[in-house]
């Protein structure tokens, strides 16, 4: 049974719509993550299921419970917030206390919760410090135990690795990861890195303009973006412009060159244009073979990224990039080489224009 | 560069004298009691009169009243227009600032006439409702000190989200008002209340048009009948507000000692 259940959940500002008909069910213990760029509306549906925003339309039901007119404090939702949020006058047992005395537990049984999930959080020692005596991970992790002390039935999470550095983030990911799997508590995490999402979530909503372009699990986004939006917003990507020679049998010219995708181009006819999405990584050096396509072009640059080395190819009026690990046996083209680059047909994906979802 | 640092040395030195100058006076005159020696005479004279201690306490209550009564009023309100209200900030701070602008004597002829012995709400009628009406008036003129205090500590923290973070965690308004924003702007309520309480202990218009035997009409008896008690009386007046500003002071560095600054 479906235990978040949104649906046709539209959000206006005065006569700027900023959410419209969105929908989303998320399953018992299910982490799902909101994805998109900043204005995309997806903090706007985070605070519209934790209360904090009235719905201009739809509905939210948590656990068979219609929750849309309910205020904050009576929806039983945990929210953790970018800014973490933590009461600069109470200690880290006070703010962790202070959902459990608002819902008078007695004061053997706050004191037993606060250990257990100072122990949660793997920090037992700092109960009597104030927040300002905490690093930023250490704030943030306090500000997760605080919003599940009080046992909700569903986690928000505002971009709460946002505000933290790098090294701090990919740790504290994996912490809250292995928490949330730990509790089974069902969660939704709104961010706007994508490897956050990817790394994270059973399922990513990927947002834009206040709509949910793709709703799928890390894999099928990543592998395979349904718009042209999901496709350039998740990882690096090729987006190329093709004309459609046969819709039939996927047969594509790019820039006069021709190229066979795996399926035939749906609700398109011959001498259209669309958008074919190739990711970096899927190019290789070499000419075509069984399954595979071949497109030659002029090598414009090459940059070293680290463990990867970028190589970008002008093909006529359009550019095409492949990723390679950087091995210093490998013989690397140069700028004004000739090469040409293969690619499974299988990765040559055509992507439809945003907002078709 | 030396010579700005002269230029601040020089309007910081003039700024002192011009405040510490009539100061030493005004304390030195204060001494002149009995002739030809310096003596304290003028205090003991003072302090053992029974009117300035009636009217001393007066005040002092009054002061207390006022600010209690204030602070239950501008917090909440400065709270909510900083949460929800933000296009009516303007327009409560036009409000707030108009005691600055509108004359405590009209204030308080405005009062007598709505609340008079023959209006709906005769406050003038009873002892204790003239009491609550200056009460009230003092509210009115300590208001643009209050109001900008409080907001003023309340934009130093992040009220939206605090609040948001408490609502989630179940807690209602008074709670959260109680238990979360209170606490954090304790020294800016301080500030204002140590404002507030200047204001009234200095306080004549209001009480001397309600008639009622406050510390400031009683200074005006004073000064207007006797030589060395005035100057003694506002020595003792600024001490008592300097020893108010040392204890919030103190106040404030011991509950801070543990907070975030």
């Amino acid at each position: 049974m479906t235990f978040i259940d949104i649906r046709n959940l539209k959000k206006s500002f005065g006569p700027t719509t900023v959410v419209h008909d969105f929908a989303l069910s998320v399953e018992r213990g299910e982490f799902v993550s909101f994805l998109g760029p900043s204005g995309c509306g997806k903090t706007t549906i985070l605070r519209m299921i934790a209360g904090f925003e009235t719905a201009s339309a739809g509905s939210i039901r948590i656990d068979g419970r219609e929750v849309t007119g309910l205020p904050p404090a009576k929806r039983n939702v945990g929210m953790v917030f970018q800014a973490y949020a933590l009461f600069p006058n109470m200690t880290v047992a006070g703010n962790i206390a202070f959902g459990l005395k608002v819902a008078k537990w007695s004061n053997a049984a706050i004191a037993a919760r606060v250990e257990e999930m100072l122990g949660l959080i793997k920090l037992p020692d700092i109960a009597d410090r104030y927040p300002y005596q905490l690093s930023g991970g250490q704030q943030q992790r306090v500000a997760l135990a605080r919003a599940i002390a009080v046992k909700p039935e569903v986690l928000l999470l505002d971009e709460p690795l946002s505000a933290l550095d790098a090294k701090i983030r990919v740790s504290l990911r994996e912490e809250i990861r292995s928490l949330q799997k730990d509790l089974g508590i069902t969660t939704i995490f709104v961010t706007h890195d994508q490897e956050e999402a990817l790394s994270m979530s059973d399922r990513i909503v990927v947002m834009n303009e206040g709509r949910a372009e793709q709703i799928g699990t890390p894999f099928e986004v990543y592998n395979y973006p349904r718009t042209r939006f999901v496709a350039s917003f998740v990882g690096t990507l090729n987006l190329l412009s093709a004309t459609v020679v046969d819709a039939a049998t996927g047969h594509l010219a790019i820039d006069g060159q021709h190229v066979l995708a795996a399926k035939a181009v749906e609700g398109r006819t011959a001498g259209d244009t669309v958008s074919v999405a190739l990711r970096p990584e899927a190019v290789d050096f070499g000419g075509a073979s069984e399954g595979r396509d071949a497109l030659t072009g002029t090598v414009e640059a090459v940059a070293f990224l680290g463990a990867v080395v970028r190589i970008r190819v002008g093909l006529g009026d359009q550019k095409i990039s492949l990723d390679t690990f950087n091995q210093p046996q490998l013989r690397l083209p140069t700028a004004g080489e000739t090469v040409t680059l293969s690619f499974s047909r299988d990765d040559l994906l055509v992507v439809e224009p945003d907002g078709r979802s | 560069m030396r010579r700005s640092r002269f230029g601040s040395w020089l309007a910081i030195t003039l700024g002192s004298l011009y405040f510490i100058v009539p100061l030493i006076g005004t304390f030195e005159f204060s001494l002149r009691m009995k002739r030809g020696t310096y003596s304290f005479e003028a205090y003991r004279v003072v302090l053992a009169d029974p009117h300035f201690q009636a009217s001393f306490t007066y005040s002092t209550l009054l002061a207390l009243a006022t600010i209690a009564v204030g602070t239950i009023l501008v917090v909440p309100t400065a709270y909510w227009v900083q949460l929800r209200l933000r296009r009516l900030r303007p327009v409560v701070e036009f409000i707030t600032l108009m005691p600055l602008v509108i004359p405590a004597i009209v204030i308080v002829f405005g009062y007598i006439r709505l609340y008079n012995s023959q209006s709906i709400l005769p406050l003038t009628d009873s002892s204790f409702g003239t009491d609550a009406l200056l009460c009230f008036g003092c509210v009115t003129l300590a208001l643009p000190y209050l109001y900008r205090s409080v907001d003023t500590g309340l934009r130093a923290i992040d009220v939206r989200t605090l609040t948001e973070a408490a609502e989630s965690l179940g807690a209602g308004w008074f709670t959260i008002l109680t238990r979360v924003i209170f606490p954090n702007i304790r020294s800016a309520v301080l500030s204002g209340a140590f404002l507030t309480f200047a204001i009234v202990i200095g306080e004549f218009t209001f009480a001397s048009l309600l008639n009622r035997p406050a510390f400031g009409p009683y200074l005006q008896l004073v000064g207007a009948n006797r030589a060395y008690e005035p100057a003694a009386l506002a020595i003792i007046a600024f001490v008592v507000t300097w020893a108010c500003m040392g204890l919030i002071q103190v106040v404030g560095t011991v509950r801070d000692a543990g907070r975030p600054k």
